[in-house]
């Protein structure tokens, strides 16, 4: 038998103001319990909702108000292990507002500003995304490039691992969106830790961005030109790096999962990892309309190309999605279609979202898997 | 022999403690050879270990035989491709085995009859780890006599050099890192043949190769259950414990299932877990002074003064 949440118990006896102190001083928000997770907003409001992004659910959902109280309150079934981004929706006066979850301190960041965060059942954030003081940080050194794909210079951070030394040869991780996962998907940290732990061996990644990721990472001809003949010949001729297919990995979410993909399309054989989470890989069926909006036109082109004939396009992939986003729907699809070649792959989903903590509680996996470190082989 | 093993040394340096412990004066000879390239990133050692200290660079000495020495070169990386190979496939067999054992014993209720299979799966563990043990010496002899790798010049003139800074010290230090390579070197020059009345104090990988038989472990890896696995007989300078240092990161000395395991698997060796700074002594077959080290016990608990427990050689 289910026991009984703790909402319903109050809601069943009297809910005097002593009643939903005792309730508040009992509890931290929101309230987990087993699969179910009950939201609360306290306040003098007419209406609060519950926005959240999650595949599946309204985006927005009422909270119930408890009877002469200021309390409101909202139970949803999540189930063990998700993560969930939400905000509420206050409304006063007839006005919304959408405001962080003032009960919870849980907050998840983003280039567009910050979500609350619940963590269902048995989520508990990864220990290795967290500073580990005995591991060696590594440096980021600034990097420029001069393009002649998009006639401009081109600024990134390079990563270098706490150990490097000239006279080593080290794998290259091109990221996109580089800045951001760094920011918001502790990517450094991330590192650090796996190559401290011999997880991952020491690598050189290139951090890199776009000042127009929608359009650049969206198939554009330039971008995969200057990433390959570009970025890539100058990193390689400027630091000691592997030099070869297995050496290069092209990694990115959402349009970066697509900019990654493309280029590599647009140069088979010259990559031979690929790291693509939440690859915003919109396709047809029938014609190139999407519902997804005029940014995402030139993917779809691409995509029903590639799914036309799809081609041998790196040695090993990792792909990963959340359940709880949209473009679930896409990355399933990808899957069938990549193992019709003989890439050797990897598909991870998790119960999390279209966000920069989905993306990086998988880096371990995927870092790990397409580089597996030497942590068998060596105890120092 | 007598000496010392201890865990890692990063965060806590007991070096200096245990070759006072060890008791032998004057300089020592190191091996670093487990940090390949780095090598030569000794600088802090003499002052960690309290003596004046001879790098033997044995990583760079073998690199300037397999240069200057090309078909032993050849015949050498053949030889370390079949033990990758043959690494590889007693991998398979061993994970395979290992699901198999781990079904049953999820199944399990306690039942005489169960309690047998147990057994028995333990039993094919150990075996398959035998066979691969005596599959993977019987190849590293048949390259010793087809190659005669102590009869080779250049190895020859290398061994010649090393005996005479052995001659000079009166104790050995081997600091850890990539076990194969480590293990790859001390034999290649036959280093162990080369030692008379040394004493030994070894941390991490270097006490591991310097055991009877070398044992890769590490159960929380990014994926998988972290099974672990022979690699190939140690050195033999010590007897009677399996150092298993690091435990901290690599083993899961609160699941029970897992250290009982582990422990039975390589019994009769004892399974001794040694974290940043742990160390024990030995002399001649005895084992004390566990200075923070924990031994792994058949039915699933840990324990600390396990000297107090005779080992067998």
């Amino acid at each position: 038998m289910t026991p009984e949440l703790a909402i319903d118990k109050l809601k069943k006896g009297p809910h005097d103001a002593p009643a939903v102190e005792a309730f508040m001083n009992a509890h931290t928000f929101p309230l987990v319990e087993g699969g179910k997770v009950t939201f609360v907003f306290r306040g003098q409001v007419e209406a609060v909702h519950l926005k959240s992004w999650v595949y599946g659910l309204p985006n927005s959902q009422p909270l119930h108000h408890l009877k002469d109280t200021d309390l409101w309150h909202f139970t949803l079934d999540i189930p063990p292990k998700s993560r969930v981004e939400y905000k509420f929706e206050i409304v006063r006066n007839g006005n919304g507002q959408w405001i962080e979850d003032p009960l919870n301190p849980y907050r998840a960041t983003d280039p567009f500003g910050a979500n609350s965060v619940v963590h269902g059942e048995g989520y508990t954030i990864p220990e290795w995304t967290q500073v580990d003081p005995d591991a060696r940080p590594g440096t980021l050194e600034p990097w420029v490039v001069k393009s002649k794909a998009f006639n401009d210079t081109r600024g990134f951070l390079v990563y270098l691992p706490a150990r490097f030394r000239k006279t080593r040869r080290y794998p290259l991780l091109f990221v996109h969106d580089g800045p951001d996962y760094v920011r918001f998907a502790n990517l450094k940290t991330v590192l650090d830790n796996l190559i401290h732990r011999l997880e991952i061996p020491d690598l050189v990644v290139a951090l890199t961005g776009s000042p127009n990721r929608l359009g650049e990472y969206a198939d554009d001809e330039r971008h995969a030109r200057y990433v390959t003949e570009e970025a890539i010949p100058d990193l390689e001729a400027r630091l000691p790096l592997i030099g070869q297919p297995r050496g290069r990995c092209l990694m990115g979410a959402s349009f970066g999962g697509v900019a990654s993909l493309s280029t590599a399309v647009r140069y088979p054989g010259f990559y031979g990892r690929l790291l693509l989470q939440s690859g915003s890989f919109a396709f047809s069926d029938i014609g190139h309309q999407n519902k997804r909006g005029p940014a995402f036109e030139p993917v779809v082109k691409f995509m029903n190309r590639f799914r036309e004939n799809p081609v041998l396009v790196a040695d090993k992939a990792f792909i990963s999605c959340g359940m709880h986003e949209s473009l679930i729907y896409e990355n399933r699809s990808l899957i069938p279609m990549l193992q019709t070649t003989e890439l050797e792959l990897k598909y991870v989903e998790a119960r999390d979202g279209h966000n920069w903590e989905n993306w990086r509680d998988r880096l371990r996996e995927g870092l790990s898997w397409l580089f597996p470190g030497p942590l068998r082989m060596v105890y120092e | 022999m007598k000496g010392a093993l201890l865990g890692p040394q990063q965060l806590k340096v007991t070096l200096g403690a245990a070759v006072s412990a060890v008791g032998r004066e004057g300089p020592l000879a190191l091996v670093t050879c487990g940090w390949q390239e780095r090598e030569d990133n000794d600088e802090d050692l003499p002052g960690q270990l309290g003596r004046k200290t001879i790098n033997l660079k044995l990583y760079e000495r073998g690199e300037q035989v397999l240069a200057a020495d090309k078909p032993f070169a050849k015949a050498h990386r053949a030889r370390q491709d079949q033990l990758r190979q043959i690494q590889e496939f007693y991998r398979l067999r061993l994970e395979r085995t290992f699901d198999a054992a781990l079904d049953i014993a999820r199944k399990s209720a306690g039942t005489d009859l169960e309690a047998d299979e147990l057994r028995l799966s333990m039993e094919q563990i150990r075996r398959i780890d035998q066979e691969h043990l005596d599959r993977v010496s019987a190849l590293r002899e048949a390259y010793e006599v087809q190659l005669r790798p102590r009869e080779r010049p250049v190895i020859a003139k290398h061994r010649k050099e090393l005996k005479e800074i052995l001659d000079s010290v009166g104790l050995l230090a081997i600091a850890g890192g990539h076990v194969a390579v480590l293990l790859n070197r001390l034999r290649m020059f036959g280093v162990k043949d080369l030692l008379s009345d040394h004493a030994l104090v070894a941390w991490s990988g270097g006490a591991m190769v310097t055991g009877e038989r070398v044992v890769l472990f590490h159960e929380s890896p990014p994926e998988g259950f972290g099974i672990s696995e022979v690699l190939e007989q140690g050195i033999g300078l010590h007897a009677g414990v399996l150092p298993l240092p690091n435990p901290k990161l690599r083993l899961k000395l609160e699941e029970p299932l897992r250290v009982g395991w582990l422990s039975r698997r390589y019994a009769p060796s004892k399974c001794v877990a040694m974290d940043q700074g742990d160390f024990v002594l030995f002399d001649d077959g005895k084992w004390f002074g566990e200075e923070g080290t924990v031994l792994l016990k058949e039915d699933g608990s840990v324990g600390t003064r396990w000297t107090d427990v005779q080992v067998k050689q």
